[in-house]
């Protein structure tokens, strides 16, 4: 058997790079590949990261408390999302993953709201239409097909192509590298090309899913395998919140004025393991960590914010951030043991929008027995 | 020797993959993390890359090359991580696993187990404790089978990747951690019902997830006076419904129970066969106690909404009535 495995095609190795901007030294640069955006507001950029930095951390610390059956950590992808997140215009819908509690914070969602699915108190948590973001999936690639769909209704509603920029809507939808390989990725691909719909992928390349690296997934780096399906693939720094935003605002400007689907490949790196359930070292060498650590979203911005000399930034402006970032972290520790523990009723409510006969018989027997347990003395 | 469910798997694994040189596994982070559950953990140290396969994530991908590989002669064990991903894999089990013998004329032998673990109480977030046996048990071509300790667990995965039908092998998460002993003895025949406590006034058949709960039942009721005989199915497809048959005849009185919703259910099959065939034995209705209709709840409802113990005693107090 032949063990000696072919090169990828040399065509498919990036030439030079994913976009960047800002250099993980904090200096700010051009890129010839992409403009940057005018009039982008770094002190708010800084700010939401860090805020979002908190909130991951407070998030783990309640699952470590018990509070949280779990928790995906989004260390390292702060600036893949709130770059992203930031290109959104305010009627856009994004179908997230389970990780995209930056993209949350940035659609205004109450930060508890993301705990109750990991809390086992809910299995959503907020309304989708009213901030335009989407229940977390939890299954693999489904949520592109959705995305797909809804940008389907876009079309249909003519709400592209009107040069109207509070009407024109797009769809970003965000993935991970695994979910690359799912049969339902690949037909979203499809189909979002076939139709020109204005959706946005948003893959986040954070090397690993699970224990597999990228290379158990694809031969090829994920911005090329938007060629095949016949629309741009671009790759950006994903640890550079200013390549994020500019690519993405320039995907759903094209998306939204009809110029149809792009895949963004952000290059990152989940710091922290899977979930709190994982254990990273039992397949990531802790180098690979180390080396991504030293490039981290924040800390770059933070370089470029006090190197930068314009006196935007000073003691104050970090102090600020501290209050807010205690502010939060109470707020969810608070939030997240007064969120109401789910009603007895509401599956059976929640199922059908109107109860059929049997359930309704169910949940009459379910009420009873669960009444009778409650009963002083009642031996079951 | 005392062990989990996870290592009687993984050592009943292991032996597999030693005897036959044609046993693969294969399935999303099995080699190097050994799955999430540990199940396969060291094997791929063990056995290489070759034989122990971190697969990409896609579970059609997962199944439908195993069935490819099957027909060159190997015995692909595929893993799904969880029951509820096991979805974007039914095509590929139900349209062609299931059906390719049938269609070759039995020319095609398609010797896959698919390993999944199923079913609640473990505190899980949504799509992580999902019941999905009926849609496989209703599958003509597939075999269904389920342990509910670690002996059957380690006995029942070897004779699965031995047995040249595909076999969906669904284990209870929740027990994957619970104890037990384990011996190398013969095993009890594949796909056959097991009578785990005789009994007199009832006969209670559950399997899985359900076992351990049954027989906690069956001893509850004895300190009420009441002798109930608690049957493990351990094969939901074939049936062995001659075990089941002979202790209701003796019993006269049948309750089934499951986590899976009611409606539709397993449960259903079981009591119409038993009131098709024992019709004049009964002395009362066959009872199910069963998931409800609905989807599985957040998990700080679960164990409300889980069949147990007390539920079984209130359905024996029912039937007892009769
Ligand atoms: C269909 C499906 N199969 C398997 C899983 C189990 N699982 C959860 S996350 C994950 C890895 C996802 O990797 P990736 O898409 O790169 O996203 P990341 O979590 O790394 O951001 C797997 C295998 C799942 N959730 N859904």
């Amino acid at each position: 058997m032949p063990r000696r495995q072919s090169k990828p095609t040399d065509d498919a190795q990036p030439a030079d790079g994913p976009i960047q901007f800002l250099s993980p030294e904090g200096i700010l640069g051009p890129d010839s590949r992409l403009e940057l955006p005018p009039a982008i507001d770094l002190l708010a950029l800084y700010r939401d990261m860090a805020l979002v930095r908190r909130l991951d951390s407070e998030a783990i610390a309640l699952q470590r408390q018990g509070e949280l059956g779990l928790w995906p950590s989004l260390r390292g992808q702060e600036a893949a999302q709130v770059g992203a997140a930031y290109a959104l215009a305010e009627q856009d819908m994004v179908f997230p993953t389970y990780r995209e509690h930056g993209v949350a914070w940035c659609r205004g969602l109450d930060p508890v709201s993301l705990l109750g699915l990991f809390r086992g108190s809910t299995l959503g948590g907020w309304n989708p239409y009213e901030r335009r973001f989407g229940l977390y999936t939890l299954v693999i690639g489904a949520q592109t097909l959705h995305a797909v769909g809804y940008a389907m209704g876009l079309v249909r509603d003519d709400v592209i192509g009107s040069g109207d920029g509070t009407r024109d809507t797009a769809v970003l939808v965000f993935l991970g590298d695994g979910a690359l390989s799912e049969g339902e990725t690949n037909e979203a691909f499809l189909w979002a090309a076939a139709q020109n719909l204005p959706v946005v992928f948003f893959c986040q390349n954070n090397q690993w899913a699970i224990s597999a690296p990228y290379s158990v997934q694809s031969r090829v780096p994920v911005a090329q395998r938007a060629a095949g399906f016949g629309f741009p693939g671009v790759s950006v720094d994903g640890n550079d919140v200013l390549a994020c935003l500019a690519a993405t605002r320039e995907a759903l400007t094209r998306a939204r004025s009809g110029g149809g689907p792009t895949l963004i490949e952000a290059v990152t790196y989940r710091i922290n393991a899977h979930t709190t359930a994982d254990d990273a070292t039992r397949y990531r060498p802790s180098a690979e960590t180390d080396e991504w650590t030293a490039k981290d979203p924040l800390e770059r911005l933070r370089l470029h914010l006090t190197a930068s000399g314009e006196g935007v930034v000073d003691e104050e402006y970090f102090a600020d951030i501290e209050r807010r970032e205690q502010e939060l972290a109470e707020r969810l520790r608070a939030g997240c043991r007064a969120l109401p523990p789910p009603d007895d009723a509401s599956s059976f409510e929640n199922t059908y929008t109107d109860m059929p006969v049997e359930l309704r018989r169910q949940l009459a027997e379910h009420s009873q027995y669960l009444a009778a347990g409650q009963e002083i003395g009642a031996v079951r | 020797m005392s062990i989990s469910m996870v290592k009687a798997l993984n050592n009943g694994l292991r032996k597999a993959l030693q005897d036959d040189p044609k046993v693969l596994l294969m399935g999303e982070d099995i080699g190097r993390l050994g799955g999430v559950f540990r199940v396969t953990d060291g094997l791929q140290k063990e056995f290489g890359s070759l034989r122990v396969i971190d697969t990409p994530l896609g579970e059609a991908g997962i199944v439908g090359s195993a069935i490819g590989l099957a027909m060159r002669g190997y015995r692909p064990v595929c893993e799904i991580q969880f029951d509820g991903f096991v979805y974007p894999a039914v095509n590929q089990i139900i349209s062609q696993l299931a059906k390719l013998r049938h269609r070759s004329g039995g020319v095609i032998t398609l010797p896959v187990v698919i390993r999944i673990p199923f079913g609640g109480g473990i505190g899980s977030i949504e799509h992580h404790s999902e019941s999905p046996e009926v849609y496989f048990a209703h599958t003509a071509g597939l075999k269904v089978v389920t342990c509910s300790n670690p002996q059957d667990a380690y006995d029942m995965i070897r004779q699965a990747v031995d047995d040249d039908d595909p076999v969906i092998f669904l284990e209870p998460k929740r027990h994957y951690w619970t104890k037990g002993e384990v011996t190398d003895r013969t095993p009890a025949p594949f796909a056959r019902a097991r009578v785990l406590r005789d009994g007199t006034d009832a006969t209670l058949i559950a399997y899985g997830p359900m076992v351990p709960a049954a027989l906690e039942a069956a001893e509850a009721a004895a300190e009420e006076g009441r002798s109930v005989e608690v049957i493990d199915l351990r094969s939901l497809s074939p049936l062995d419904l001659d075990t089941v048959r002979k202790s209701v005849h003796r019993t006269g009185r049948a309750l089934v129970t499951h986590e899976a919703s009611l409606s539709h259910g397993f449960g259903a099959e079981l009591a119409a066969r038993i009131q098709q065939e024992e019709f004049h034995f009964l002395e009362a209705p066959v009872l199910r106690i069963t998931g409800y209709d609905t989807p599985y709840p957040p998990s700080r409802l679960e164990s409300d909404w889980l069949p147990g113990v007390d539920r079984i005693l209130d359905a024996l107090d029912h039937s007892l009535s009769y």
